[in-house]
Formats: structure tokens, sequence, C-alpha cells
């Protein structure tokens, strides 16, 4: 019995070395994805790693949200590029988790699969109102400037009116802020759309409220994205000074956290630097703090279009460190305008045979280990199944956090082929078994060579218009020069 | 031989005016072009008399020495260019140091800490832009760099960087960053 499980050992161990690659699935190719596949490459010599996205183009968010104006941002696509054309690694577009392919399927296919495919819906405020014409996500403003093919018809309305509201002040509140601000000749030097440039250009929007339910302590931005929408060229920055009085809470916040006592700083700064009315002309910027949003007012003369949201004053309960809670206190104002960007955080959305935790929008894990039922005492997982990057831990953070989150998952693997619960002597065929599959479902998959193509196209088409790229943004003319 | 020498000086200055773009928001860079300026005059007339041995000593003064500290506290020693970045020297040296934005100042995975205080103080202050960054550093603490900002000048010569355990703190629910 001892020689057999000591048999079973070697032919374990031998197997792992031996000609069959173990093989592993990443589902998405943003940065948790990426930086997944780069970390079991490094760590395992004899893995085989396929990195699928339902786009034809890879680095999902790295392309679609981090914001034209922050080319240094996406020079990870460099590192990401090396890992793709790693010989043990293939970038597979154009496929669909849910739709091409099941996740049944893949897990079928593949010794282990990780899901990274992030957070490609949006949270609701639930008040009324929400559903008029002019409001739109914030994520679904930044993929339509971003050339993303899914909001390539968006069409924003830009034109009805002078004033924009975003709710939110996190960073992509910053980012859509600076975008319907900036002078766009500075933005025709980016890889932004170009229809979402040639709306920009025609634009009305001459003023943007920033609004937050909690204080200037409690803004959700970091500094950097502060600093330059608070830098933008000819622009009026107006805050109420009464906001900027802090409590020995806001103290205590912000004594032990940097970020919050720098953002606090910036916010002061331009409060008292730049506090003279706007002239006639000049583009605003309001930052607005202390105010939650009651309900959306809907246009009279325009029916089922908004005309304004009506905020409601918050008080801050409740002393915990960082948990000053915001409460309406009954009184009500109004603010008009044409257009309302949400800009309150992203959801998940949930795959068929996936375990989804539908309040906290994350899949349930342990490590990056996936739960197969989170109710019980002891954990149980589903073997072979991991996650990754927004869709573990919920979307926030940076591209960076994906690092140290990416590490935690892959850990998580290793232990577990050491263990001997993800072993390769079970016959997987892998992407020749994914390939044959999706080819008889007539999906045309996009290798990395097919994303080379349209790469060099939209840098050619950039060239023309002395920017760093122009983006093919509708999915006929990407898969189309995909195909060529 | 005072001409050849004064041409590779030359050289030198412009590999590192070449190198300036991509820090010239960080005014403190200067200063490192005229250390490195200075130096290099004053080893010059020192180099027009000497011999092969003194040579190689040039050589080996123009780079600092420079520890590494990894994640499992093992120390990798190795020797910097002068005008060339912790980042750049990490990559050289196969250290495993991130550098997601390449040193554009756009990302914090290059983040290390100087171990020792006198060391940091040696060290410009951090610009703006820097500190930005470091906001968003896994396990900042008080003498916590980018490691694309510090440049092998001189005065750092023996400088020791530790590489951030940062995976320890990261928590499933997500990392909350530690008070400064």
């Amino acid at each position: 019995m001892a020689l057999f499980g000591k048999l079973r050992w070697i032919s374990r161990r031998f197997t792992t070395l031996a000609a069959t690659p173990l093989r592993i699935c990443v589902v998405g190719s943003g940065p948790a994805g990426f930086y997944t596949a780069e970390k079991i490459l490094k760590a395992h010599k004899g893995v085989e790693v396929d990195i699928v996205d339902r786009l034809p183009t890879p680095f999902g968010l790295v392309r679609s949200g981090v914001a034209p104006d922050h080319p240094e941002t996406k020079i990870v696509i460099n590192q990401f590029s090396r890992v793709a054309q790693n010989d043990r690694c293939s970038f597979l577009g154009n496929v669909s988790v849910g739709s091409s392919v099941s996740l049944p399927e893949l897990h079928e296919m593949y010794n282990a699969v990780v899901l990274a495919y992030g957070a490609e819906s949006d949270r609701t405020l639930g008040i009324p109102g929400e559903e008029l014409g002019g409001i739109y996500a914030a994520r679904e403003f930044v993929w339509w400037y971003n050339g993303h093919p899914d909001c390539r018809n968006l069409a924003p309305d830009l034109t009805s009116s002078d004033t924009a509201v975003i709710l939110g002040q996190g960073n992509v509140a910053l980012d859509v802020a600076r975008i319907l601000l900036r002078p766009t000749m500075e933005l025709a030097k980016t890889d932004i759309a170009s229809h979402a440039l040639a709306a920009l250009e025609e634009s009305s929007i001459r003023k943007v409220y920033l609004v937050g339910r909690r204080g200037p302590v409690q803004a959700a931005c970091t500094a950097k994205e502060l600093r330059e929408v608070l830098g933008i060229k000819d622009i009026s920055i107006q805050v109420k000074q009464a906001d900027l009085v802090t409590t020995p809470a806001d103290e205590v916040e912000m004594k032990n956290n940097r970020i919050r006592r720098r953002v606090y700083e910036l916010i002061s700064k331009a409060a008292s630097s730049g506090h003279s009315p706007p002239l006639p002309g000049q583009r605003e910027l309001h930052l607005v703090f202390f105010r939650k949003p009651d309900r959306f007012l809907e246009s009279e003369d325009r029916s089922g279009h908004v005309a304004g949201v009506r905020l409601e004053e918050t008080t801050l309960q409740g002393y915990d460190l960082g948990k000053q809670i915001a409460v309406g206190n009954g009184v009500f104002e109004d603010i008009s305008c044409g257009m309302v960007l949400k800009s309150i955080g992203y959801k998940s959305v949930a795959i068929d045979g996936l375990p989804f935790d539908h309040d906290k929008g994350i899949v349930p894990n342990v490590g990056g280990r996936v739960l197969a039922d989170s109710f019980k005492d002891v954990p149980q997982y589903e073997t072979g199944l991991y996650v990754c990057g927004w869709l573990k831990r919920g979307p926030t953070g940076i591209i960076g956090t994906n690092l140290y989150c990416a590490e935690e998952t892959v850990a998580s693997i290793s232990e577990d082929i050491e263990r001997g619960v993800l072993t390769s002597n079970s016959t997987k065929p892998g992407r020749e078994g994914l390939l044959q599959l999706l080819d008889s479902r007539n999906i045309r998959v996009v290798q990395f060579d097919d994303w080379k193509r349209i790469d060099t196209e939209e840098k050619r088409g950039g060239n023309l218009k002395n920017k760093p790229r122009e983006k093919l943004a509708t999915w006929e003319e990407l898969l189309q020069v995909a195909r060529k | 031989m005072f001409l050849t020498k004064f041409s590779g000086l030359a050289a030198h200055a412009i590999k590192d005016l070449v190198k300036a773009p991509s820090f010239t928001w960080r005014t403190s860079y200067v200063p490192v072009i005229q250390n490195n300026y200075a130096q290099a005059l004053r080893r010059k007339s020192f180099c027009t008399t000497a011999d092969k041995v003194s040579e190689e000593g040039r050589e080996e003064k123009q780079k600092v020495s420079v520890t590494f500290v990894d994640k499992d506290g093992e120390e990798i020693h190795v020797k910097v260019p002068f005008g060339m970045s912790m980042l750049e020297a990490a990559h050289e040296n196969d250290i495993e140091l991130e550098g997601a934005c390449e040193g554009s100042l756009a990302c914090s995975t290059c983040h290390v800490i100087v171990m020792d205080v006198d060391y940091y103080n040696k060290l410009e202050d951090p610009a703006d832009e820097e500190n930005d960054m470091l906001d968003l550093a896994f396990g900042l603490t008080d003498t916590s760099r980018l490691g694309c900002q510090i440049i092998a000048k001189p005065e750092i010569d023996g400088i020791r960087l530790a590489l951030p355990v940062a995976t320890r703190n990261f928590a499933v629910d997500g990392y909350k960053p530690k008070p400064h």
C-alpha cells in the first residue's frame, strides 16, 4: 500500500515534468489576467497559459479604462505584450465565456481556470428618474471616449445644456470631468476615439459639478488625478469655504491616511487661491460636498430627458475610523443640467455555473480559490477554479494592485499543484480542444498576431492625425482588420 | 590623450542629457548631472598622467555600491554607474522589481524602502508627482521612494534598498493603506 502510494507520488511528480503540460486558462486580458499569466509562467516551467477575452483586443481597462491623456499609465502594455508572446502563452480574443464557450466546458478542457474578467456593469442609485435620457454610467462614457466597441453608439448628449453633473468623486469621476473640461486641442493629441473628439469639439458643456455625499476629507480620489483636474488650463474652481471646515473625526481620518490628507490639502489650496467668481465664458468646475442625490428631474419641454438633479444636504455621523456616514438632513436643492454621469462604482457580472455573491458583486473566494458554498463552516472549494482582480476583491485599486492580487491567486494555484490537487495526468485538451470547439461553432478567434495587425493599423491611422493611435471602435472594423 | 578623455567626458554628459527628458519635471536631476560632471572633471586631471591600473580604478569609482534586500531577506550586491536609476539597476541585475510604467512616474510598482535613514536624507526630497505615486504604494514607510527616482551618485554609495513585502499584507477584502 505504502509502495503503491509512493509509486503514485512518483508518477505524479513525473507527469508534472513530462511532456503533458498543465493547462491553465485565464479569462480576461486586463491587468489581473496578464499579471496572473505572467506569474504562473514564471513560477511553473511546465505550464501553458491561454488568455481568453470577449473582445478582439487585449489589455482590458488599460485600453478602455485608462484616460487617453494618461499615456504613461498605458506603458505597462509593453510588459503584457511580452507575456502574450511567451512560447507557453496564447491570447485568444473574440471568445466570450458564457456564449462562445460555457464555463463548465472550459473547466473540462483545462486543468485550471482563472477568472479575471473584471467588472463590466455598474452600481445603480435606485432613486426616481434614474432611467431618464441624458443619464449615463461613467463607465459607458469612458468606454465611449476610449473607443470600446460596445459604446461606440452611446452618443451622449453634450449639446442640450451648458451643465453636466457627475455623481461621485473618485478617480473615474475626475477623469470624466477632465475629459469634459479640457481644451479639445489638447485631447486631439491623445489616443481618444475620433467620434468622441468630434462630439467634444461640439460640446456646449462649460460647467461641471462633481458631487460627493461626504466632505473633502472623504473624497475618494487620489492626489494625482485631483492635481490634474484642478490644473486644467483657464478653469475656474469653485468650492464652498464652509465645506472645508474639519471636525475632530476628520482630523483623525487625515492623520491615519496620507492620501486623504494630501487630497484635502489640494482642495483647500485650490479653494483659497482660485476663489474668485468665474469670468464670462470661462469653464467652471464646482466641487460640491455633503450632498446626496435624491431624484432626477424630468425636462418639461423634452419628455423622457433629464433636466436636473435634486440633492439633499447631508451631515456626517459615526466616529469609527474611516466610517463616517452621510445622512440626509431634509434640506434640498436642485441643480439644472442636461447630462448626468453616475460614477458610483462598477459591478461584476455573474456567468452561468459560477458561484457569485450578488451583494458584494464578487465571486466568493479565499485567497483566489473559488468557494463552492460560502455558507458552510468548512470551506469547500471548486477544484481548479480561481479568481483574480476586481471579480475577486471588488472594483477598487490601481493597475499595480493586481500585481499583489495575482501573486496571491498564483500562490494558491502553486500550492494546489504541489499538493496534487491539480495534476496534468488527466487528459485535458487545452488550447487545441478549445480552438476545435470554437471552430465548430464558427467563432473566429483573434490571436495575438491578429491583434498586432489591429495595433499596426491603429498606429498607422494615428500617425496621419498626429496622435499615438486612432482606435478602431466598431466590432466590424476590428474583426475585419484582424482577419486580413 | 587629453582630447580623447575630454570627448569621452562629453559623451558621458550628453548621455545623461539624453536621458534627462524622462525626468524633466524633476528639477533635482540637474544637480546630479553637475555632480557627475564635476566628479569627472576632477578625475580627468588625475587620469591624464595615469596608467592602466588607475584606469580600472576610475571605472570602479564611477559606480556606487548598492545592496538590494529582496522579499526573502536575501541581499544582492550590485555596482551601479552614476546617473543610472535604481529601477534600471535592478533590471540589469535580474532583481525582481516591477516597473510597470518604465520610469515615467505613473505607477508605484518600483517602490523601494531606503533601509538607513541617513541615506534617505541624502536623497533629494521627492517631487509632488513622486509623492502622488507613493500614496498608492503597498507597505509605505517613512523612508519609501520610487526606484526610478533614485539616481546613482557618489553620496549614496553603500545604500541599502529593501523590496517591500507587500503580499503578506494583502487581504482578500482589499488592502488598507498603512497609516503614515
